[in-house]
């Protein structure tokens, strides 16, 4: 049994601990906004928040989340409503298939977090670990500039 | 908001369900697919084979609408351009209308979601059926109302005319929409169009930002079980011994599934799946041959294979005239490309009650499922397909392989769906790749550098194995104690083509021959992937008319403009020219510009594009600094899904053309990973400008898959122009770009 916060609540799942967050989160737990890309940390399509850091949940043993605080896409939402940074996704129209969409709103948060105002060349660095096959990073990096701009 | 999102009644319920809701019962739509129009009027679209209005639209007790669609979604946005087309034929809002798209026992059969033929064949259909609803419903209303049809407006569904109003849901009792369209009810005139022409935001992307359900993985069926399969080591490697009591006895498994060299796993977990099929690999021993040519050896394989046809594309010889006085040839190489999605495939399969329901990512539910069924010895009708998004779609990927692998292991355990997703390893070492391709060119010229002779020869495995019905097409089929056996893949002919897809020169030349020597012999499993033959020939066609212009002393873009006659080509071309500043740019150390055009399959989408590249001479790195592409859709339905198709296509373009290759040795595909097949990442993309060119009124175009052909070649080109060195084969990584510049 592995106790943490999960997206504020107190969740207690009953999985092996070494079993990857990832699966623990989509399987056990319900959430939508994980995505499994590789399982090896390569793609960042799994991309969750552990207090605050990035972390890549396909790689990461759920045990290592006890007693912590994760965040998910979901807790991103703000009384329901996208956050500024999903709505500036969504203003944006940053996808193709979405499939990476998670990991990267994910990730940009935690840049965000760190640097409000980040540069063009801030976002592209901190999201060059996540890949899109699509072809949306232009309109990603402009979702987070925007979100940036509108905070 | 037009509602698309996942519908867990229709997809989690059963087979019930559609008696139910519908009217049409499952596998009339196919029967309706197959029937010949005979003396019937040419319909638009798909609707010339479905032809009643009901299979397209359905007018609800809810106050919605639902259209109905073969077509689905694979992240290009179809779904909502033809939800823009529907509402305003229809005089609805979007928010009052449901789509459902891909279900086998409920849509019309519109073949397979691919080729850039959506906007061509369901956006035509869609608008017609649309609106001979609307002239159904606007006849209702003009007997009910007792005033003529010709008085009454329609707004959001509600009929109004002489003081007095009637809604579609008041009048829709029975079998209004039971029949067949006429062709004879004209759609709006382009002034009344409100929805389409505009940008509207997708109807997926809030669920996909937020957490929404949206994508096969969200669905959670009650009960739901894991399934991982375990390929061979390689391809035709045959199982000899498996000892499979350890794993079966580990925590968590429920069933190991075994059929000849088929070896799939079901677990109550995901993670124990995936580790059951790891540790019954490592307890199987198998029968490996050494059979590859290996990466580097694949293009003299090319040329040396026996053709299983050699087909002439295209026969013009010139017709008498002065000899060539000048001879140019070339040799061009593109090599394997994976579509690589960044999710690897998936599916949910339940066998309940006789009925295998599969939800799938599948681009061809109706053949895949016609697949699975002779795969399984069931009855064709008793396989349903239902499609649920999943990750990007870029061609003939491995979700039909997960759709069948999901259903051999809930053929296994019926009663309990069951969940299978691949491994990374998994999908990249068995997807169906693009396939490796050489081209030849030889122009003879006349005094002045222009093309009197032009010669074209394709070298090419198959570009199109996808399920068609067949269960040989699907992966593990052939690995059963009974296996199918693959059929010999066919070349797509005209006006499709398939490895010759574009292997046709939109210039015209007074001697034009096109050759396709058509391989079916396939070292690496071989499918459709975006843009099939196109993107190594036009690589070919317009590097090779970029050294042309180079040995005619004449600037690209105006040489390519001495043959095109295609005025709409010409306005591509320019225009793409134009928005890079092509006349006002000057040249510096290292910089490099170049140019690329196609006209999808020669009768989709016209698409150019212009770059500039920094080429690194030290290290042989290139840094594309901009990019600019032209494009004509046709009528643009929604020109910010046009914008992000090109915009994307142009990106996976540059990506395959500095990066990819899937690298293999004499046994097996060894890029099995991120770090073994690298793609473009945010670092290395550069700012894209894309410039659209409407053409009010026209046909819908195709547009998916115009920029990667375009793209490859303009690379190229601009490279030449910062180096002076040309470079036929791809891709253009900083190994080769530097062992070129210091040959």
């Amino acid at each position: 049994m592995v106790t943490f916060k999960l997206n504020q609540a107190e969740v207690r799942v009953d999985a092996p601990a070494t079993s990857p967050l990832l699966f623990v989160l989509a399987n056990d737990l319900g959430v939508n906004g994980v995505k499994y890309g590789c399982g090896r940390s390569q793609c960042g399509s799994c991309t969750v928040l552990i207090d605050g850091e990035p972390v890549r949940s396909c790689q990461t043993p759920v045990s290592a989340a006890a007693g912590r605080s994760v965040t998910t896409l979901e807790g991103l939402l703000e009384g329901g409503k996208p956050s500024k940074l999903q709505q500036a996704f969504i203003d944006e129209q940053a996808a193709q298939c979405g499939y990476c969409a998670a990991g990267m709103i994910m990730q940009a948060q935690a840049l965000l977090d760190r640097n409000p105002a980040p540069s063009e060349s801030d976002v592209r660095t901190s999201l060059n670990g996540n890949l899109c096959r699509c072809g949306a990073h232009n309109r990603i990096v402009r979702a987070v500039l925007r979100a940036a701009k509108e905070a | 908001m037009t509602d698309i999102l996942l519908d867990r009644r229709r997809l989690l319920a059963g087979a019930g369900y559609v008696a139910l809701s519908f009217s049409i019962p499952a596998g009339d739509a196919l029967a309706q697919a197959a029937a010949p129009a005979g003396e019937k009027p040419r319909l638009p679209g798909d609707l010339n084979a479905v032809r009643m209005i009901s299979a397209w639209i359905r007018i609800n007790a809810d106050k919605t609408v639902t259209l109905l669609v073969g077509k689905v979604e694979l992240g290009q946005g179809i779904l909502t351009a033809v939800s823009q087309i529907c509402a305003d034929e229809l005089d609805i809002d979007m928010a009052q209308l449901k789509i459902i798209s891909g279900d086998t026992a409920l849509v019309p059969n519109e073949g397979v979601t691919a080729g850039s033929f959506s906007m061509p064949n369901c956006g035509p259909a869609v608008r017609q059926a649309s609106a001979e609803a609307r002239k159904i419903m606007i006849d209702l209303a003009a007997a009910k109302l007792g005033q003529p049809a010709e008085s009454l407006t329609v707004k959001a569904g509600v009929v109004s005319g002489g003081g007095a109003s009637v809604s579609y849901w008041d009048l829709a009792v029975g079998q209004a929409l039971e029949r067949e369209a006429t062709g004879t009810v004209k759609p709006k005139a382009l002034a009344d169009l409100r929805y389409v022409g505009q940008p509207v935001q997708r109807l997926d992307i809030p669920a996909k930002m937020t957490g929404g359900e949206i994508f096969v993985q969200e669905l959670r069926p009650k009960g739901l079980l894991y399934g991982q399969v375990v390929r061979p080591p390689t391809y035709k490697a045959k199982l000899a011994s498996l000892d499979s009591s350890a794993v079966e006895k580990t925590p968590g498994v429920v069933k190991v599934v075994r059929n000849g060299s088929f070896i799939g796993v079901i677990a109550e977990r995901e993670e124990q799946a995936n580790a059951a099929a790891q540790a019954l690999f490592a307890a199987a021993k198998w029968d490996v041959e050494k059979a590859l040519p290996g990466t580097d050896g694949m293009q003299d394989w090319l040329l040396n294979a026996k053709p299983n046809k050699v087909i002439e594309t295209k026969k013009q010889p010139r017709a008498g005239g002065d000899p060539a006085v000048k001879t140019l040839e070339a040799t061009y190489y593109r090599p394997y490309h994976m579509h690589a999605s960044i999710g690897t495939s998936s599916a949910i399969a339940t066998l309940a009650d006789g009925v295998m329901t599969i939800q799938t990512h599948s681009q061809s539910v109706f053949e895949t499922s016609q697949a699975i069924a002779k795969m399984l010895g069931m009855e064709p009708s008793k396989v349903r397909c239902q499609h649920v998004q999943g990750s990007g779609c870029y061609g003939h990927n491995m979700a039909d392989d997960a759709a069948a692998d999901a259903a051999l292991l809930a053929a296994a355990l019926p009663g309990k769906p069951i969940r299978l997703q691949y491994t990374r390893e998994g999908e990249h070492r068995w997807e169906p790749y693009g396939s490796a391709m050489v081209v030849k060119t030889k122009a003879g010229l006349d005094k002045d550098g222009n093309v009197l002779d032009w010669d074209l020869t394709i070298f090419s495995t198959p570009h199109g194995t996808r399920p068609g019905g067949e269960a040989g097409n699907l992966l593990s089929a052939r690995y059963l104690e009974k296996p199918f056996a693959m059929p010999t893949p066919v070349n797509g002919g005209a006006p499709n083509f398939a490895a010759d897809r574009n292997g046709v020169a939109l210039y015209e030349f007074p001697g034009h021959n096109v050759l396709t020597n058509f391989i079916t012999d396939m070292p690496l499993r071989a499918s459709s992937t975006r843009g099939l033959g196109a993107y190594a020939n036009v690589f070919a066609i317009e590097s090779f008319i970029d050294e042309l212009a180079t040995a005619a002393g004449v600037d690209p873009v105006a040489y390519r403009l001495r043959f095109m006659k295609d005025e709409r080509a010409r306005d591509a071309i320019t225009k793409a020219a134009e928005v890079f500043g092509w006349d006002k740019w000057r040249k510096r150390e290292g910089r490099g510009r170049g140019i690329g055009f196609a006209k999808y399959k020669n009768i989709a989408g016209y698409c150019a594009v212009a770059l500039e590249v920094d080429v690194n001479k030290r290290n042989g790195r290139i840094r594309v600094l901009r990019a600019v592409a032209s494009a004509d859709s046709g009528h643009i339905v929604n020109p910010d899904g046009v914008r992000n198709q090109i915009e994307g296509g142009l990106v996976q373009s540059l990506s395959w053309t500095l990066k990819e290759e899937v690298k293999f040795d004499d046994t097996r595909v060894t890029s099995e990973d991120w770090a073994s097949y690298p793609i473009l990442t945010f670092n290395e993309i550069p700012p894209i400008e894309v410039a659209l060119i409407n053409r009010p009124g026209t046909p819908f175009l195709g547009t998916g898959e115009a920029s990667q052909g375009p793209t490859g070649a303009a690379l190229a080109n601009a490279v030449f122009d910062a180096t002076g060195v040309r470079f036929r084969r791809l891709p253009l990584t900083p190994e080769r770009v530097k062992a070129g510049l210091t040959a």
